[in-house]
C-alpha cells in the first residue's frame, strides 16, 4: 500500500534534477565585470566590437577572465574590482574617443561566475533587489495637468495660425488653464471659426457664450484626447529617461510605468547618486519664442510698467530681466540633436542644434519675417524658465541648423546639450519616493538574510531529527528539497529577491515544516491506536492531507492579498511567501511520502517504524522505539 | 522523545469563559493603547526623509541632532540603528525643498563635523505615497479577512469562519497594541508580518476545526463540548511543535537578521505566541458559543424526504 508507481518517482526525479540545475548558478557567486552596450540606435554590436574591446584590454595590459557577446551587450569579466575599474577606463577610452558624444555605454556590472553550459541553459542566479546589491530607486510622478496646459498652449498657437490663414478676424486668443479662449466681435466670424476648429482640431470641443458685446468661444480638450495625451506623455517621459540613463552608464536599469501617472526607475550599482538624481530630476525643455520689443515691454523690462498682455517676464543668464512673448514658436519636440561645441567666429562655448523638417521650416519662416528682431531661446528646468540667449536675427536661417551661444562655460554647454539631446520631457516630473542603498549595506543585508535562513534551518532540522528520528530526517530532507525548489523557481522566474524576501524564505521554511509535523503526529497517533506500521503510514499521510490543504490555502490567501496590494518591500515578501507555500505542498507531502515509500514500502512485514517515541496512555511501556 | 503524554482529554471548554475574558481584557488594553498612544508609523507611511549613516567611532547623537537642527529642519529624530556607530536620522517632509537636496545638505553638514561619516542608505517618501500605502494596507487586510472567511464558510461552516476570524483579528489588534505601547516602529515589513501572521494562525484554527469535524463523525455519543476538548487535546502536540519550529526560524531572524528585520521578527514572535492562544482557546470557544452542531458539518447525514430537484416534491394529490 505504501508504494509509488514509477511515474511518480519519475516526476520527483525530474523535479530534483531541474531544481538542482536552476539553483546551481547561485552557488558560483559573482565576479566584477564591465558591460558595453550601444548608446545610439544606428550602431550595432558585433564580433568587430568584441575585437576592439579585447584589443583595448591587451593594449592596457589587462587580462579578462572572459569576454562574451550576448545579444545586446558585450560583457568582460575580471578577477578583482581594481582590474575592473582599470578595464572600464581603458575600454571607455578606446570605444568612445569623444567623451562628449559617446557611441557606447560602458558600465560596471557583476556577472555570475557560473560555467557556460549553465548559462546556455538560461540558468542564472536569483535577481537581487536594490537592498541587496546597492543602488538607487526612484518613483516619479508625472504632472499630467502640466502636460494638458502645455498642449492647450500649443493648440492656441495653432488656432491662431489657422485663423490667420483663413482670414477669420478675432479679437484675441489666449490659454486659460487647460482651455483655449477665442473672442470675436461678430457672430459671423465666430461661426466660421467654430467650423474651422471642428474640422481641423478634432480633439477640441467648443462652447460659445456672449461676454458683453463680444462672443467668447471656449475650446476644451476632449476627455478621450486628454487620456491619449497623458498616455503619450508618460511614454515619452519613459523614453526620455531611458536616454538620460544611457548617458549615465548603468548596466541594468529598470524603468517601468506604475499606475497611470508614475514611473519607477531603479539603477542598481550606481555609486554617484547625486549625479543620477541631478540628471533624472532635471526636466529641461527648450522653447524658442520672440522677444517683445514694444514700448510697453521696454518699460516693463526696466520695472516701470506692468508686463503687457500676452507676454511674460524672464531673467537672462546674467540676471537682467527680459520680456518674452507667450506664444511658442518651437519646442524641444522639434529638436533632433544637440551637440556642445564652439562658435566658429568668437571661439565661445556653444550648443549646436539640429531641427527636424517641420521645425526647420517654421524656423526659416520666422527668421525671414523677423529680420532685425530678437529671438529668445528659453530653457525650462523644473518649471523655472531662463533665457539662455536672445540674439538678434541677422538673416533668414534655413536648413534647420541653429547655434546657441552666449555666456556659457564649456561645462555648461556640454550639460545643456546632454539635457536637450536626451529629449524634452512631455510633462514635468517630481520625485515622490527615493531610496538609496550603499553597496556595503547591500552586502551586509545578504549576509544577514543568509544567516537567518541557515541557522533557522539548522535549528529546525536538529529538533526534527531528535524528536522524530528517521521520519525527522526525512522531514528535514524534504525541507531542504523545499529550499532547493524555492531557490530554483526564484532563479527561473528571475523574481526580484529582497531582504524581506529572504525573511519570507525563512518564515516559509518554518511554516512548511508544519505539514511534516502534522503527518508525523498523525502517524504516531495511528500507531498509538494500534494500527500496523504500514497502515499507520498510509492513514497518517491520507488524513493529514486534507488539513494541510486547508491550512495552506488560508496562508496563501493572505499571501495573495499582500501581492495584490503590496508595494516595494511588501511585494518582495509576498512573492517569496506565495511561491514558498506552493513548493512546500509539493515537497512536504509528495516528496516526503516518496522517500518514506522508498524506505519502508518494500518491507512486507514491517515490525516498527523509526518515528521516535509512540507513547500509549493505557500501558506504561513505550510500544515502538527505535 | 514525546513531550505530550496526555492520558485523558483536557477539559479546555470548561474554562472557555475565563479564556474569553482574558482575551477580552488584552484586546481592550490593546485597543486602548492604540488610541491613546497611536502607532509610531515609519517614514513609508508618514512621508519624509530617512537617512542611515555610519561613523568610524561611536556616534554622538546630540551633536548630530544639533547640527541637523541648525539647518532649519524641525522635528528631527536621531537614534542609533543596530550598533553605536550607525545612526538613523528621520526628517519630516519639508515644504519647498526637494528630497535630494535635503539629504545631501544633511550629509554635507555631518561630513563637516566628522569626515569619517558615510552614507549607507537614504529613503524619501512623498506624503501622497504614504497615504496610498496606508490605504493599500487596509485594503490588503480587508481582502485577507473576506478571502479567509469565504474559504472557511465554504469548506466548513459560517460559524467556524466567524469564530476563526474573530480569534485571529484579535491577534492582529494585540500585535498592533504591543507596537503602540512600546512605540516600536511600524513599517511596511511589519505590516507584511502582521498579515502573514493572520494567514498563519488561521491555519492553526483550521487544524482544530478539521479535527472537530472528524470527531463529530467518529464519536457519535459525545456532546459538542467533549468533541471540542478531544479535538484540541489530540492536536495540541502538533500545534506546539509546529509553532515551536516556526519560532525557531523567527528567532534566528531576530538574532541574525540585524536591525532591519528586528521589528519584523518581533511582530511575528508576538503573533505566533498569541496565535497559539487564540486558535486553541478562543476560536473553538467562540465556535461553541455560536452553537456548532453535528448537523452543520456532516452534510447529507439528515436525509430529506423526496428529491429536492424534483419540482413535484412534497406535492400531495
Amino acid at each position: 500500500m505504501n508504494r509509488y508507481p514509477v511515474w511518480k518517482y519519475a516526476i520527483l526525479l525530474i523535479a530534483l534534477v531541474v531544481g538542482g540545475l536552476f539553483a546551481l548558478p547561485n552557488l558560483f557567486g559573482e565576479s566584477p565585470a564591465v558591460q558595453v552596450s550601444i548608446a545610439k540606435a544606428s550602431l550595432k554590436l558585433d564580433a568587430a566590437a568584441v575585437g576592439r574591446v579585447e584589443e583595448a584590454l591587451k593594449a592596457a595590459d589587462i587580462t579578462a577572465e572572459a569576454v562574451t557577446l550576448d545579444g545586446t551587450s558585450i560583457k568582460a569579466r575580471f578577477a578583482s574590482t581594481d582590474v575592473q575599474l582599470k578595464a572600464k577606463d581603458a575600454i571607455q577610452k578606446a570605444l568612445n574617443p569623444d567623451a562628449n558624444d559617446p557611441s557606447f555605454v560602458v558600465a560596471l556590472n557583476l556577472l555570475s561566475r557560473s560555467p557556460a553550459w549553465l548559462t546556455a541553459l538560461h540558468a542564472s542566479p536569483m535577481f537581487l533587489g536594490l537592498d541587496l546589491r546597492g543602488g538607487v530607486h526612484f518613483m516619479l510622478q508625472v504632472d499630467m495637468q502640466a502636460a494638458l496646459s502645455k498642449r492647450a498652449e500649443s493648440l492656441a498657437g495653432d488656432i491662431r495660425t489657422t485663423l490667420r490663414e483663413k482670414n477669420v478676424r478675432h479679437s484675441g486668443i489666449s490659454r486659460n488653464g487647460q482651455t483655449v479662449e477665442i473672442r470675436f466681435r461678430d457672430a459671423q466670424a465666430a461661426e466660421a471659426a467654430r467650423r474651422i476648429v471642428q474640422d481641423q482640431f478634432a480633439e477640441l470641443s467648443t462652447v460659445e457664450s456672449t461676454d458683453g458685446t463680444d462672443i467668447k468661444m471656449v475650446a476644451t480638450i476632449q476627455p478621450v484626447a486628454a487620456r491619449k495625451l497623458q498616455e503619450q506623455a508618460l511614454k515619452q517621459n519613459i523614453t526620455t529617461l531611458h536616454n538620460r540613463i544611457n548617458e549615465l552608464g548603468v548596466s541594468e536599469p529598470v524603468i517601468q510605468q506604475q499606475g497611470l501617472d508614475r514611473i519607477v526607475v531603479q539603477l542598481p550599482g550606481v555609486q554617484d547618486t547625486a549625479k543620477a538624481k541631478d540628471i533624472l530630476g532635471r526636466t529641461a525643455t527648450l522653447e524658442i519664442r520672440m522677444v517683445d520689443e514694444g514700448t510697453e515691454a521696454r518699460s516693463a523690462e526696466l520695472g516701470t510698467a506692468a508686463v503687457p498682455f500676452g507676454s511674460e517676464r524672464y531673467l537672462e543668464r546674467n540676471g537682467s530681466p527680459i520680456i518674452v512673448k507667450k506664444q511658442v514658436i518651437l519646442t524641444g519636440d522639434n529638436l533632433t540633436d544637440a551637440q556642445p561645441g564652439f562658435d566658429s567666429q568668437t571661439q565661445e562655448a556653444a550648443v549646436h542644434l539640429t531641427l527636424d523638417a517641420k521645425g526647420a521650416r517654421i524656423f526659416r519662416d520666422v527668421t525671414r519675417e523677423s529680420i532685425g528682431k530678437r529671438m529668445a531661446i528659453l530653457l525650462f528646468e523644473k518649471g523655472k524658465g531662463e533665457v539662455v540667449t536672445a540674439p538678434v536675427i541677422r538673416s533668414e536661417i534655413g536648413g534647420g541648423r541653429v547655434q546657441i551661444s552666449g555666456r556659457m562655460t564649456t561645462v555648461e554647454a556640454a550639460d545643456t546639450a546632454l539635457l536637450l539631446r536626451a529629449g524634452a520631457l512631455a510633462a514635468p516630473m517630481e520625485i515622490i519616493e527615493e531610496r538609496t542603498i550603499g553597496p556595503s549595506l547591500g552586502a551586509e543585508n545578504i549576509a544577514k538574510g543568509f544567516n537567518s535562513v541557515t541557522w533557522g534551518f539548522v535549528a529546525v532540522t536538529v529538533f526534527m531529527c531528535a524528536y522524530y528520528m528517521l521520519f525527522g530526517i526525512i522531514s528535514s530532507v524534504s525541507l531542504a528539497f523545499n529550499l532547493l525548489l524555492l531557490v530554483a523557481v526564484l532563479s527561473m522566474l528571475q523574481a526580484t529577491l529582497t531582504l524581506p524576501g529572504m525573511a519570507a524564505m525563512a518564515l516559509v521554511l518554518g511554516m512548511a515544516i508544519d505539514a511534516n509535523v502534522l503527518i508525523n503526529e498523525r502517524v504516531r497517533e495511528e500507531l498509538r491506536g494500534g494500527a500496523s506500521p504500514q497502515a499507520a503510514i498510509h492513514a497518517g499521510y491520507d488524513r493529514a492531507w486534507a488539513t494541510i490543504i486547508d491550512s495552506n490555502v488560508t496562508t496563501l490567501i493572505a499571501g495573495l492579498a499582500l501581492l495584490a496590494f503590496g508595494s516595494g518591500p511588501v511585494r518582495g515578501f509576498a512573492v517569496v511567501h506565495c511561491l514558498g507555500i506552493l513548493t512546500s505542498m509539493f515537497s512536504g507531502v509528495f516528496f516526503s511520502r516518496g522517500v518514506v515509500n522508498l524506505w519502508y514500502g518494500r518491507q512486507k512485514k514491517l515490525k516498527n517504524v523509526s518515528i521516535g517515541t509512540v507513547w500509549r496512555p493505557d500501558s506504561q511501556n513505550q510500544v515502538a522505539t527505535n | 522523545m514525546e513531550f505530550f503524554k496526555i492520558r485523558r482529554d483536557i477539559p479546555f471548554m470548561r474554562h472557555a469563559l475565563v479564556f474569553n475574558l482574558v482575551s477580552l481584557v488584552t484586546f481592550l488594553a490593546a485597543v486602548f493603547f492604540l488610541f491613546s498612544r497611536g502607532l509610531h508609523l515609519s517614514v513609508e507611511f508618514t512621508g519624509g526623509t530617512l537617512m542611515e549613516v555610519s561613523y568610524s567611532q561611536p556616534a554622538e547623537l546630540n551633536a548630530i541632532r544639533a547640527s541637523v537642527s541648525a539647518l532649519g529642519i524641525n522635528d528631527v529624530q536621531v537614534q542609533n540603528f543596530g550598533t553605536a556607530r550607525d545612526v538613523l536620522i528621520r526628517m519630516p517632509v519639508q515644504k519647498g525643498t526637494s528630497s535630494s537636496a535635503q539629504s545631501e545638505r544633511v550629509l554635507a553638514t555631518l561630513k563637516a563635523g566628522d569626515a569619517s561619516v558615510t552614507m549607507r542608505r537614504t529613503e524619501f517618501v512623498g506624503p501622497q505615497v504614504g497615504d496610498e500605502l496606508a490605504a493599500d494596507g487596509l485594503k490588503a487586510l480587508a481582502s485577507v479577512i473576506v478571502g479567509i472567511m469565504l474559504y472557511l464558510a465554504i469548506r466548513f461552516e459560517w460559524k467556524f469562519a466567524v469564530a476563526a476570524i474573530i480569534a485571529n483579528l484579535h491577534d492582529v489588534i494585540i500585535i498592533l497594541g504591543f507596537f503602540a505601547f512600546f512605540q516600536w516602529e511600524f513599517s511596511l515589513p511589519v505590516l507584511a508580518a502582521v498579515l502573514a501572521v493572520l494567514g498563519y494562525s488561521v491555519n492553526e484554527s483550521v487544524v482544530i476545526f478539521d479535527r472537530i469535524r472528524e470527531n463529530f463523525r467518529r464519536f457519535r455519543k459525545m456532546n459538542t463540548e467533549q468533541i471540542i476538548d478531544s479535538a484540541i487535546t489530540s492536536t495540541i502536540s502538533r500545534t506546539i511543535i509546529t509553532h515551536g519550529c516556526t519560532q525557531l526560524m523567527v528567532l534566528s531572524m531576530l538574532l541574525f537578521g540585524g536591525a532591519t528585520l528586528h521589528y519584523f521578527a518581533l511582530a511575528l514572535t508576538i503573533g505566533i505566541l498569541f496565535g497559539i492562544y487564540s486558535s486553541v482557546f478562543v476560536a473553538a470557544a467562540i465556535a461553541m458559543w455560536l452553537g456548532i452542531q453535528r448537523e452543520d458539518l456532516i452534510k447529507g447525514s439528515v436525509k430529506k424526504e423526496g428529491d429536492p430537484a424534483d419540482p413535484n416534491a412534497g406535492a400531495t394529490v
